[in-house]
């Protein structure tokens, strides 16, 4: 038999029914669901009398709307409180277990998946939410699907999916000192355009991925999605078993032996191929500032802004002049010298213990710029906020003026009032810089959080590499 | 889900890539518990000034896309965001196809979930209909899912291609949790080999109630 890849595994070892010509019908092993995007789907079985067919194996919890400030308070939002209030309904109606805003575990979808241990490799997770993609650094298949599919995988289990193609995107070498996952993963898309994984299924390998943490590879494949690829994967290793150990929902002892056995079988066997490859020099990326209305417009933080008459696409030529504007930045302006309004460390990219560590450690004994509007701290989850907090990180990043905040999606999409204001310009963490993304008018730069930290304590952009306080080689 | 077979309307051109999901249904809007009424805030910020003052500037309020029914594109339509909301905000302001060299993934499978045919052409037959619809005022094609042909009238005739599945689910408006659950013995069968309960193998997801959040302090 060939040789498969991680991908080809998982699918074929989920495959329910298929016929030629037909999309496939696969089994999803773990479907996890928001107030954002479910309450239609529910709404949806309800009409046509059907029940959610394996609620055990549906996780909800509260993210996208929540307050990240006092959680006691009421809602005041009457169309949150709405979403609240009908996923409360819908769950304890179909027996779904939900995380709840007062949960200990409640936090970012995509952050407490992993954290508990629902997340695994070899596994078919889908979510409402195109970042659903998180959940592939673990080798499992992740992928983020519309409400139509929600209500589908509620009823069924099941999804009909027609395969992707494969990619590998080969990081070779070692990365450099003040360069994380999220500029391995912006360079990505900067090389391939946000539309250039369009029908793949991105699989990161190579020294530089194998050398990076859980949280990095979830960074990594998070905005997977950013450059158009519905999934992205690293392969299972001891990095990830470590990970997994003791977790909440993972076996114990001998089950978890058994289990690890199986997952050192999924990674692509040798003689594999794939569809296609990228191949990219770690050693040559630098940390990344996006300067345009989608995280492809990116370039490195010593570069300056690109004059749109530098494109040779006629499209690319339009779309960097009309970003421009809608940035209100000049061609030929450094990196550096742009002036920020807010800086916004959070989000399913970038908000997990490492990400605040890193961050802590570049603010330690310094101070939020007076130039600065706010500077937000929103932890992933509640979990991560408490051994942040153990670890005095909260304290630290209090004395040098930023705001520590409770878990939620906060000002990545500002569904809750954790905003930017028209015009504002803010360093974000997160993972989308689109027109009015954290707010109508809002002008976004996607960052590490080691690069949006010194971006803080600065008032503009600023290149890490030349603070003793960057981390990121091996 | 109402068929799709042929339909035949104005055509409006947006004529931007890369359009997210984002700009179609921007996040405010997301706190909506119904699929309905999502046409009022298709492109929402483009398509309004404070006060939900139309802006003239925006290509869907000039007089002469009114009542446009067909969407020419460009390419990457739909990116980002898995937001359905896009879709039907696209379905409730009246479009019943798309036109676009191509589209992202999760959008291109929302369309079909609720009747849009969202056509791919190529970047010149693309090219040509902008051309065409900006000549023409009140300029109107037909898309015929039957025969996979988008024509003009005006002597223009695109013949396109699109997943015979896809197609079939389509002109019959099949229900496609349906169709699934025709296939329930297998869904079964499979459970009874493969499947894992999730076991908590530690108490999990105590409440905060007792205790003030500690953000709490800070605010």
């Amino acid at each position: 038999m060939a040789g498969r890849t991680l991908y080809d595994k998982i699918w074929q070892a989920h495959v329910v029914r298929e016929e030629p010509g037909q999309p496939s019908l696969i089994y999803i092993d773990r479907h996890l669901i928001h107030e954002g995007t479910s309450p239609q789907a529910f709404a949806g079985l309800k009409t046509a009398g059907r029940k959610v067919r394996r609620p055990e194996l549906t996780f909800a919890v509260m993210d996208h709307s929540v307050s990240t400030k006092n959680r006691l308070l009421p809602v005041v939002d009457a169309d949150a409180r709405g979403q609240f209030e009908a996923l409360e309904r819908n769950c304890a109606e179909s027996g779904v277990h939900l995380f709840d805003m007062h949960s200990k575990n409640q936090g970012i979808v995509h952050i407490i998946g992993p954290e508990l241990g629902i997340t695994q490799p070899g596994q078919t997770i889908v979510c409402g939410d195109s970042h659903t993609s998180t959940h592939g650094a673990f080798g499992a298949l992740a992928f983020g699907i519309g409400t139509s599919e929600i209500e589908h995988v509620l009823a069924t289990q099941c999804l009909t999916q027609f395969g992707s193609k494969t990619m590998k995107v080969d990081f070779q070498g070692k990365r450099p000192r003040g360069v994380t996952a999220k500029d391995m993963i912006l360079a990505v898309i900067g090389k391939i355009g946000i539309a250039g994984g369009t029908g793949y299924v991105f699989e990161y390998t190579g020294e530089a991925v194998r050398g990076l943490s859980m949280e990095g590879r979830m960074t990594m494949c998070n905005m997977s999605i950013e450059g158009g690829a519905r999934a992205g994967m690293v392969a299972p290793d001891e990095t990830t078993f470590k990970y997994l150990e003791g977790r909440a929902f993972v076996p114990r002892g001998k089950e978890f032996e058994e289990r690890v056995a199986f997952w050192k079988t999924l990674p692509t066997d040798a003689d594999a191929k794939y569809d296609d490859t990228l191949t990219i020099l770690a050693s040559e990326l630098a940390p990344m500032v996006t300067w345009g209305t989608n995280p492809g417009m990116v370039t490195q933080v010593s570069e300056r802004v690109p004059d749109p008459a530098s494109f040779k696409d006629a499209v690319d030529r339009e779309a960097a002049t009309r970003a421009l504007t809608y940035m209100d930045l000049k061609p030929g302006t450094l990196i550096e010298d742009i002036p920020l309004d807010r800086v916004f460390i959070g989000s399913c990219t970038n908000s997990r213990l490492e990400d605040l560590r890193l961050a802590a450690k570049v603010v330690a004994g310094k101070h939020v710029s007076k130039s600065l509007k706010q500077a937000l701290v929103v932890p992933g989850s509640r979990a991560v906020k408490v051994e942040a907090e153990a670890e005095g990180l909260d304290k630290i990043f209090v004395a040098a003026g930023f705001e520590w905040r409770d878990a939620g999606c906060s000002m990545c999409i500002g569904m809750n009032d954790d905003v930017l204001l028209s015009g504002e310009r803010s360093a974000s963490t997160s993972n989308r810089n689109f027109e009015g993304r954290q707010g109508k008018g809002s002008r976004t730069h996607l960052v590490s959080p080691m690069m949006a930290a010194a971006a803080a304590i600065e008032g503009h952009f600023v290149d890490i590499r030349k603070w003793s306080a960057a981390e990121g080689a091996e | 889900m109402e068929p799709f077979i042929k339909h035949t309307g104005v055509v409006a051109p947006i004529d931007r890539v890369n359009v997210d999901t984002d700009q179609m249904v921007p996040k405010q809007f997301l706190k909506l518990l119904t699929r309905e009424g999502f046409g009022r805030v298709l492109f929402y910020d483009w398509r309004y000034m404070p006060g939900e003052k139309p802006n003239p500037e925006f290509v869907l309020n000039f007089p002469r896309y009114k009542g446009a029914s067909v969407c020419l594109a460009r390419a990457n339509f739909g990116c980002g965001s898995s937001r359905e909301h896009a879709p039907w905000a696209i379905l409730d302001y009246g479009f019943h196809a798309i036109l676009a060299p191509s589209y992202a993934d999760i959008f291109y499978n929302n369309c079909f979930k609720n009747g849009i045919l969202p056509v791919t052409l190529t970047n010149a037959q693309i090219d040509e209909l902008f051309a065409r619809t900006e000549k023409n005022v009140g300029y109107t094609v037909t898309v015929d899912l039957e025969k996979q042909v988008v024509t003009d009238g005006l002597g223009l005739s695109y013949a396109f291609e699109i997943d015979p599945f896809r197609r079939d689910c389509l002109l019959k408006g099949l229900d496609d949790i349906g169709l699934t659950l025709v296939h329930e013995a297998k869904i079964s069968a499979f459970e009874e080999k493969n499947h894992r309960h999730p076991v908590m193998y530690e108490a999990v997801d105590v409440k905060f109630h007792s205790e003030t959040p500690t953000a709490a302090r800070h605010n």
